[in-house]
Formats: structure tokens, C-alpha cells, sequence
């Protein structure tokens, strides 16, 4: 029986979709928004123009909402929270039912949440600052091909964070000469080696000769070093048929990982290859390249915290976070709160680390986070202390820019690794004693002690633009 | 340490993973590992292989994990009895992290002889 009448014109969304009252549901999808309205727009009118445009509402009413029952399906801005020390913006959470979503589809929610909503006339600034995706939903998702403890074992890696690097110069080498770029660092004492993100397949070098000359690199170093080694073979490419052959080939030259870009290639690209990898035994290695776009201005966009958790839905077993140390942007307690988003099985709500909401990942495998860029040997017992044993630790620059060259750069960071680690097992503060462990370590290593003279001024000390929200 | 000037050059060693880098432990470093595994709560365990077979996953266990071990000593005195047993092989000490269903520690104690 119908009880509603169809009344043609434009509502105040709020009417709708602002509920105060409302009791979140298990099951309901849960998203933060940081609003920044237009002047003289109230809060709850601008909350719920959000919920509505990101859900089942439009400008104006129409006579096929009546052959649904909305009040099921839309999403309900439920809670106004003050922005600490910003009195143009405030926090806007909204509650969306689980059916407004595709199963397994990041793409989706995504297509949802930060789809038109971001260009709504009424809103100055908009930024997704955090999603609670219910365990309902987590458990429709693939996730990491592989997962941490998986390939721990596979590669025979424990007790502390792996190592790696991106090859050097990140264009213009042939293939050969890459080839031999990844054997020194490999067998000079690197876990694994990576493909720059912008290493596609170019004039210079074509992702077929790569693939063949990198495959000998790894299988010489571990023959030599009694060591698992690997390297990460973008596949990253114009579309997903060449991906997929490229990975088929990858997986022949004997790579224990793939690499992929999961921003610039997309989401759909990205999920498919996770399962790829998943179906074929191939561990993935998430680049982020686009993220600062997307993430960097504290008052529009989406958080990297949201990205990240994306990922983990998506599928990669490592995902680069920053380094807080080097020379790209981090403030520590935001990346400590995303990183706990792709390792833990279940991330309390924290504002100080700006996680909003608790979030259950429940048997989700857990994703390596992966700091590099700008970092060096002096910065190793910090990035122990900070990233812990579930980590890649990447260094390009400072293995390869090396005086000796990349092997004993490779050496450098293996001694001055394995020292801080064992350090902190013997219960040391190994980021205040950082100079006394290293010194120590390179009396027996003439590689680092050469690294340490090499790098010991460089430092990136510049203030995070995008900082968490305090008053 | 004063620096050489010249260009150095690096060679190619077996490593054995974690640890392979740093000199060999002495005896007071070996037992602060040992308890950083069991203040973990992490299982001790012990296995050993002949350094031509170290690449492989499975090496050959040492009796069985020592479930519930909280006594440093015991631990020290089953590595000791294990090198005693297969001079040759490699030994290492693993610590089972059942929460991860991984290991939390594991490296080499003594080297075999290749």
C-alpha cells in the first residue's frame, strides 16, 4: 500500500538526509568527510547535500523514487564534529547501506563516495578523510595476493624489515646494463631490487629484454649468496592484455614479484592482477605514483590513509607509505596510522594517529609497508624503530651512489640493518644510540663506514604541509 | 677506523640470511637474541643442515620445537648439543610466533663447514 504522493520541485536535502538519530548498523559502510562549505550554507544542510550526492539523492525529486524504498537505501549524514584548531571546515560522518555497493569492488565504493559529490557547487573544499569498511564487505574482497607471511616464507626472510632499491638511473639504461645494476645490488647483499614506476617499456629499454636480463640477475645472485632474492618487474602498461602478458613473461623468468602502479593503472587493472598473481603464485609490489595529487592538500581530496586501505581491499603485499625520514612528505603519527591499516588485523579508532573509525580486517592477509625515497644508512635505526619488522626498506640513491658502487652500498645498508635490528633485540633505544650502533658496526665494515662518511650531512628537514588535524 | 682512498672492491660471500652480514656472535650476544625470542613468548626452535643443502626451506629440526621453554639455558644447551652432534652443518635458531603463524626470529648460530 502507498503511503507517499509525488510532489515535483527541489527539497532541502537535509530534510532526508540529515540523521542525527541514527544508529549505524554493523553492516553499513562508514565515511569521514572533512567539508568545507560555502559561507552562510548551514552544517547539517551541507553534511546531508554529502550524503545525499555520494548516495541515492539528486538536485531534484523524481517520480521513480516511489517505486523504491528509499529510506532503505540512501546514505545519512549522522554526525557534525568541530575540526580541531579550523573553524571553516568540520567533520561529516555518513552511514551508507552495504547494498549500495558491487561486491569485491573498490571501484565501486570509490565511484560512490568521491564521484560527483567532489564537484558539488555548494562545497568549497571536500576531503574523504577515513572509511569503515564492514567485515561484511572485507570479506568480499581478495586482498593481497600473498600476504606478509606468506612471503616471508617463501623468500626466507625473518626476524626483521627486508631491503631493497630502485634501479638507478631511472631512464635511459639498456637492458643489459640494468641487468647488471640489479646483480650488484642483489648479490652485495639487497633482498630485492625494483623497477622504477616510470620504467614501462621505452625505446631504450623493451620490457621483453628487461624481463630476460633481470631473470639471470636474480638467479645468478642467489646461486652465489645461498640467499632468496627477487626483483620487481613492472608490469604496469597501456592496457590490461599487455599487462597480462607481461606478467605471464615475468612469471617465466623465474621473478618471485611483480610490480604495479595501482593509481595511474587503476583500480579494475589493479584488482585483476592481484588475482592474477593470487592464481599463479606471484607475490605484488604496489607503486603509488599520483598519490600527492590526490592526497596532499589538507582540505580536498582523499586521504592516503583511504588509498591504503583501498589497496588492502584491491590487492598488493606491498604498498609504498612514505618514510617520515627522507625527502618525501610524512608526518610520523599519520603514517603509523596507515600503516597499522595494511599490517594489523584490527585498527582501534586513534584521532591521534587520524584513524576515525575501528576497523576490522578480519582474515585479510596483511600488506609489507614500503619506505623509500631520500633515505641512507644514518637513517636506519629510525626507520627500524619506525616501520618494525613488517617492512621494505627501499634505498636507491644510497646504495647505488655508493663510492664503491652498488654491492658495497648493498653491504653498507645490510650491515647497518642487521645491526640496528640486533640492537633493538638486545633491548637497546636504537634511534637515541643510532651513531654509537653504527659507528660500532663499521669497524668490521669498511662499506659502511664509507656510506657513513659519504651521506653524513644529508638531511630533509622541511615542515609536512599536510598535517594531522590538532587544536 | 681511517678511510681507504682507493676504490674498494666487493666480493661475493654466502650469507644465510638474517644476521649473515654482521661478525660472528660471541657467546653474550647469541644469549641476548635468544631472550629477546623468549621475552616474545615465542617457541624456541632449533634445526640444522649441511651448508650444500642451505637454500633449501626445510632444514632438519632438532627434536621438536621447545614448546613452553622459558629457561635461556636450555636453549643454549640444545644449540650446543646440536653443533656437538652435526659439526658440519649449519645450526640456526628459530623463534615460532604462533599469533602470526610465522617466524619471529630465526639465524644463524654456528656455521658447518662448507
Amino acid at each position: 500500500m502507498s503511503t507517499k504522493s509525488y510532489k515535483a520541485g527541489v527539497k532541502e536535502y537535509r530534510e532526508k538526509y540529515w540523521t542525527p538519530d541514527y544508529v549505524p548498523l554493523d553492516t553499513d559502510l562508514l565515511a569521514c568527510f572533512k567539508v568545507t562549505g560555502q559561507p552562510e550554507v548551514p552544517r547539517e544542510e551541507v553534511a546531508a547535500a554529502v550524503a545525499a550526492e555520494s548516495s541515492t539523492g539528486t538536485w531534484s525529486t523524481v517520480w521513480s523514487e516511489l517505486l523504491t524504498d528509499l529510506e532503505y537505501y540512501k546514505g545519512r549524514a549522522y554526525r557534525i564534529e568541530d575540526v580541531p584548531g579550523d573553524s571553516e571546515s568540520f567533520y561529516a560522518f555518513v552511514a551508507y547501506p552495504i547494498d549500495l555497493f558491487e561486491e569485491g569492488s573498490v571501484v565501486n565504493v570509490l565511484t560512490s563516495l568521491v564521484g560527483n559529490v567532489f564537484g558539488f557547487k555548494a562545497l568549497k573544499h571536500l576531503r574523504l578523510e577515513d572509511i569503515r569498511f564492514p567485515i561484511a564487505y572485507i570479506k568480499t574482497c581478495g586482498g593481497p595476493p600473498a600476504g606478509i607471511q606468506v612471503e616471508r616464507d617463501r623468500l626466507n626472510k625473518y626476524g626483521r624489515p627486508m631491503l631493497g632499491a630502485t634501479i638507478k638511473p631511472k631512464l635511459g639504461l639498456s637492458a643489459k646494463n640494468y641487468g647488471r645494476a640489479v646483480y650488484e645490488c642483489l648479490r652485495g647483499g639487497l633482498d630485492m631490487t625494483k623497477d622504477d614506476e616510470n620504467v614501462n617499456s621505452q625505446p631504450f629499454m623493451r620490457w621483453r629484454d628487461r624481463f630476460e636480463f633481470v631473470g639471470e640477475a636474480i638467479q645468478k645472485a642467489e646461486q652465489e649468496t645461498g640467499e632468496r632474492k627477487g626483483h620487481y618487474l613492472n608490469v604496469t602498461a597501456a592496457t590490461p592484455e599487455e599487462m597480462y602478458k607481461r606478467a605471464e613473461f615475468a612469471k617465466e623468468v623465474g621473478s618471485p614479484i611483480l610490480m604495479h602502479d595501482f593509481l595511474t593503472g587503476g583500480f579494475t587493472a589493479n584488482t585483476g592482477l592481484a588475482n592474477w598473481c593470487r592464481e599463479n603464485g606471484m607475490l605484488l609490489h604496489i607503486h603509488r605514483a599520483m598519490h600527492a595529487v590526490i592526497d596532499r592538500h589538507p582540505k580536498h581530496g582523499i586521504h592516503f590513509r583511504v588509498l591504503a586501505k583501498c589497496l588492502r581491499l584491491s590487492g598488493g603485499d606491498h604498498l609504498h607509505t612514505g618514510t617520515v625520514v627522507g625527502k618525501l612528505e610524512g608526518d610520523r603519527n599519520s603514517t603509523l596510522g596507515f600503516v597499522d591499516q595494511l599490517r594489523e588485523s584490527f585498527v582501534p579508532e586513534d584521532r591521534a594517529r587520524g584513524v576515525f573509525f575501528d576497523q576490522d580486517w578480519g582474515s585479510l592477509p596483511g600488506v609489507f609497508a614500503v619506505a623509500s625515497g631520500g633515505i641512507h644508512v644514518w637513517h636506519m635505526p629510525a626507520l627500524v624503530t619506525i616501520f618494525g619488522d613488517d617492512s621494505m626498506l627501499q634505498f636507491g640513491g644510497g646504495t647505488q651512489g655508493h663510492p664503491w658502487g652498488n654491492a658495497a652500498g648493498a653491504a653498507a645498508n645490510r650491515v647497518a640493518l642487521e645491526a640496528s635490528v640486533k640492537a633493538r633485540n638486545e633491548g637497546r633505544q636504537i634511534e637515541k644510540e643510532a651513531r654509537d650502533i653504527l659507528t660500532e658496526a663499521a669497524r668490521t665494515s669498511p662499506e659502511l663506514a664509507i656510506a657513513m662518511e659519504t651521506w653524513k650531512e644529508i638531511k630533509f628537514e622541511f615542515e609536512t604541509v599536510d598535517k594531522l588535524d590538532v587544536g | 677506523m681511517p678511510l681507504p682512498n682507493e676504490i674498494g672492491n666487493f666480493e661475493t660471500t654466502q650469507t644465510l640470511e638474517t644476521f649473515g652480514f654482521l661478525p660472528k656472535m660471541d657467546q653474550n650476544q647469541i644469549q641476548a637474541q635468544i631472550a629477546y625470542v623468549l621475552a616474545n613468548g615465542w617457541t624456541p626452535a632449533i634445526e640444522h643442515e649441511h651448508p650444500s643443502k642451505s637454500f633449501d626451506h626445510y632444514w632438519t629440526m632438532w627434536k621438536l620445537p621447545m614448546f613452553g621453554e622459558t629457561d635461556l639455558g636450555m636453549v643454549l644447551s640444545e644449540l650446543d648439543a646440536c653443533h656437538r652432534a652435526f659439526p658440519d652443518h649449519h645450526v640456526r635458531l628459530i623463534g615460532y610466533d604462533n599469533y602470526t603463524q610465522s617466524q619471529g626470529a630465526c639465524f644463524v648460530v654456528f656455521e658447518g663447514r662448507s
